[in-house]
């Protein structure tokens, strides 16, 4: 995802990714970055709380239209309200994706 | 305060992503300066939750993604910004998604946008937004050579002047 905001950057339209992992955002080189410390699959925030909704929102737009220099980055100090554990468990899907299916067979065959 | 950029990955999956570096070719800053007010900018938004259209776009591709596990359907979808929550289905196999078909607001928050243009911060939304789906073969070489193109020919026409991505 950072890499297709900097090939929509390159064709000349200012971009900003709001990612739960931004130090890869920074690593890939994404022009403006907002992190946010939420589970995956919820980038703006928890089902129906527009309050948390609209404080990622008006971040993100802050930062593309205020950011000065590529590379910035703005983290949002915002905590999710789920336990830990929970939340961890809440996002990941109930059937593991293939990719990690193979992983996980790849581990097995050779222990 | 500092993001923990690992909080809610398995710790299994973390050198997949950390210390990685750019990727090959893609070091050097792309800047397109955003020269507009808000108050008068057009802004579009993309996911990369695999939202599409349960009444006229086709799922993403996930029987192939089963049989091919490496690779990731690299196609887009056009989401009308009055698309109800109730017309949308979601094909992505890497996340859990019951709270984004219960408010798919916290990948796409189109309707938030929209209030937000009609409050005057931002001068208008794009009439389609951008659904991809996020998990992707290492190379890219899809989204390089066609989808990137496409994406960024869709926001031009929609008369945006920037674009929000949210990855899944």
């Amino acid at each position: 995802m950072p890499v297709l905001a900097r090939w929509i950057e390159a064709a000349g339209i200012p971009t900003v990714v709001v990612t739960m992992m931004p130090a890869v955002a920074e690593e890939r080189r994404a022009p403006r970055i907002v992190g946010v410390e939420f589970p995956f699959g919820h980038a703006f925030g928890m089902p129906l709380d527009r309050r948390m909704q609209r404080r990622t929102l008006e971040l993100a737009l802050r930062v593309l239209a205020g950011a000065r220099a590529f590379g910035t980055r703005v983290d949002l100090d915002v905590e999710w309200p789920v336990p830990l554990r929970e939340a961890y468990r809440a996002w990941q899907p109930k059937v593991p994706s293939p990719i990690v299916r193979k992983m996980l067979e790849a581990r097995q065959s050779q222990s | 305060m500092i993001v923990d950029s690992y909080r809610f990955l398995p710790r299994s999956f973390r050198p997949l992503y950390e210390g990685r570096g750019a990727f090959p070719g893609e070091d050097a800053p792309v800047w397109a300066p955003f020269e507009k007010r808000l108050a008068y900018a057009r802004i579009a938004l993309l996911t990369s939750a695999g939202i599409y259209l349960k009444g006229s776009h086709p799922s993403f591709d996930v029987d192939r993604e089963q049989a091919q596990p490496d690779w990731g359907d690299p196609t887009w979808r056009s989401i009308p910004a009055t698309t109800q929550p109730q017309d949308i289905a979601i094909a992505h196999l890497h996340i859990n998604d019951e709270d984004l078909l219960a408010d798919p607001e916290i990948a796409l928050p189109m309707h938030l946008l929209a209030d937000l243009a009609r409050e005057g911060v931002v001068g208008g939304a794009a009439a389609n937004h951008v659904s991809a789906m996020g998990y992707q073969d290492r190379r890219l070489e899809d989204w390089r050579s066609t989808t990137a193109p496409q994406i960024a020919a869709h926001v031009r026409e929609q008369g945006a002047d920037a674009l929000i991505l949210a990855p899944a």
